[in-house]
C-alpha cells in the first residue's frame, strides 16, 4: 500500500473507532490497537504509540463538554491521578521490556473483561452512605446537579481506590489506552462514585494519565508520525462528530454491536500472542 | 497509600465544591479544548507537507525499527521542523497534544493556591512532576 492509501484507510478505520466508542460510551483507543495491529499488521509498539496520542485528544477534547454539565470532581481527580500516574510511568517503562507476544496476550484479556463490562448493568448509585473518615479528611466528597436540587455523595474505600487506579495507570501506560474497564471497577465499585461523577471525572483524569507515559514512548522512538497522524486526526474527527449526535435510544443495539467487535478482538489478540504471532 | 502530610489546622467541616472550584474547571476544560485543536491544525499541517512528498512511497510498519532521533526528542523535533520536514512538523503538534494536560495540571496548581487548599497543591505539584519528568527527562535527548 501507498502511504497515501494507507494514511487515508487508517484514518477512515480511526474515525470509525472514535465514533462508535463515543457513541457507546465504552472508548475507541481499546479497539485501536488490535485493529491496526491485525487488520493492518502494524507493529503492536507502534500501534501502541499511536493509540497512547489518541487517547490524549480524545479526553481533552471532551473534557470542556464534560466540565459544563458540573459532574466532574476536580479533587477526586488530582488525587487519584497520584495514583495513575505513577502506573503509567512503571507501565511505559515495563512495555520496553516485555515481549510483544506478552503484550497481545495482556491486551487480548483487558479486551475480553472489557466485552464483559460492557453487558454488565452497571451497579445502582447507592444514596446515604456514611462520611469516610480518610475521604473527608481529603475533601474527596461532593455534591452534583440532580432530578430535584443537588444530591451529595460520600466516597468510600479510598486506599483501594487508590491502588486499583495505580493498576488503570499502569495498563494505560503499558497498552496505549484509556483503561476505562478498570476504573468502573476502582471509583464506582470500590469508590462508590455516583456514575455521573465517576465518568466525567475519569474522562478528565485519562489525558492526564496518558501524557505521563507518553513522554517516555515518544523518546523510545514508538510514536511514528506517519502513524500517529492519521490515528489521531481520525479519532478526534469521530470522537467531536459522536458527542454532537449523541442519540440515547439507538446507543443500546449499537453498544452490543460494539461489545461483539471487543470480544472477536479480544480473542484474536489473545490466539495471536499465544501462538506467537505477533 | 503514601503517607499523608495532614494539615496542622483542625480540618474543616465538609463543604460542598465553593463556586471557585467550578470556574476553575471551566477554564481548564477550554484551555484542553484549545491545546487540543491548536495541536491538530499543527499535525494537518504537518501532514499536508508529509503526503505532497511521500504521498506514493510504500507504508511499511510491519518491522518495528524505531523512530530516529529527529522524531524521538525535543531538540531533535525543533530541527526537522527548522528544516521544513512534514514528520517534523506532526511530531512537533504531538509534543503540543502531550503537553496540553502538562498545562493544565500546572494551572491547577494555581488554582488550588488561590484556593488555598494547601493540601491539594502538594498533591498537583507531585502529578506535575511526574509528568515533566517522564517528558523532559525522557526526551530532552541526553
Amino acid at each position: 500500500m501507498t502511504v497515501l492509501g494507507f494514511t487515508a484507510v487508517v484514518a477512515i478505520v480511526s474515525f470509525a473507532a472514535g465514533l462508535l466508542g463515543s457513541l457507546t460510551g465504552l472508548g475507541g483507543g481499546v479497539v485501536l490497537v488490535p485493529l491496526l495491529t491485525i487488520l493492518f499488521h502494524v507493529d503492536i509498539r507502534y500501534a501502541i504509540g499511536a493509540s497512547l496520542v489518541s487517547v490524549i485528544a480524545t479526553s481533552s477534547g471532551a473534557a470542556a463538554a464534560y466540565v459544563k454539565e458540573g459532574f466532574s470532581n476536580i479533587r477526586i481527580g488530582m488525587f487519584l491521578e497520584i495514583a495513575t500516574t505513577f502506573g503509567a510511568l512503571l507501565g511505559a517503562f515495563l512495555a520496553t521490556r516485555i515481549p510483544t507476544s506478552a503484550l497481545a496476550v495482556i491486551f487480548g484479556g483487558v479486551l475480553l473483561y472489557s466485552a464483559y463490562l460492557s453487558r454488565k448493568p452497571r451497579p445502582l448509585d447507592q444514596r446515604n452512605l456514611p462520611p469516610d473518615p480518610l475521604a473527608t479528611k481529603l475533601r474527596l466528597n461532593g455534591s452534583f446537579p440532580d432530578l430535584g436540587g443537588k444530591r451529595d455523595y460520600n466516597v468510600q474505600h479510598v486506599p483501594t481506590g487508590f491502588s486499583l487506579m495505580f493498576g488503570a495507570g499502569a495498563l494505560s501506560g503499558l497498552l496505549g489506552i484509556g483503561s476505562g474497564a478498570v476504573k468502573v471497577l476502582a471509583m464506582d465499585q470500590a469508590m462508590r462514585i455516583p456514575f455521573k461523577v465517576s465518568t466525567t471525572t475519569s474522562n478528565f483524569m485519562i489525558g492526564v494519565t496518558a501524557a505521563a507515559s507518553a513522554g517516555v514512548y515518544l523518546s523510545r522512538g514508538y510514536v511514528d508520525p506517519g502513524l500517529a497522524m492519521p490515528v489521531m486526526l481520525g479519532v478526534l474527527g469521530g470522537s467531536l462528530v459522536g458527542t454532537r449526535i449523541l442519540v440515547k435510544a439507538e446507543t443500546k443495539s449499537l453498544r452490543l454491536v460494539f461489545s461483539l467487535v471487543i470480544l472477536v478482538l479480544g480473542l484474536q489478540m489473545l490466539y495471536k500472542g499465544l501462538w506467537g504471532k505477533i | 497509600m503514601p503517607p499523608l502530610r495532614v494539615p496542622t489546622r483542625p480540618p474543616k467541616p465538609f463543604q460542598p465544591q465553593p463556586w471557585r472550584d467550578r470556574r476553575l474547571e471551566l477554564i481548564l476544560g477550554n484551555l484542553l479544548r484549545a491545546g487540543v485543536l491548536i495541536s491538530a491544525a499543527v499535525v494537518f499541517a504537518g501532514a499536508c507537507i508529509y503526503l505532497a512528498r511521500h504521498a506514493h512511497e510504500p507504508a511499511n510498519y510491519r518491522v518495528f525499527r524505531g523512530e530516529p532521533s529527529d522524531y524521538r526528542t525535543i531538540p531533535g523535533v525543533i530541527h526537522s521542523v527548522m528544516n521544513g520536514r512534514g514528520r517534523g512538523l506532526i511530531q512537533l503538534g504531538l509534543l503540543l497534544l502531550i503537553a496540553t494536560p502538562i498545562a493544565r495540571v500546572s494551572f491547577s496548581v494555581v488554582g488550588f493556591a488561590l484556593e488555598r487548599d494547601r493540601l491539594y497543591v502538594i498533591f498537583t505539584l507531585i502529578v506535575l512532576a511526574i509528568l515533566l519528568f517522564s517528558l523532559l527527562g525522557s526526551s530532552m535527548g541526553v
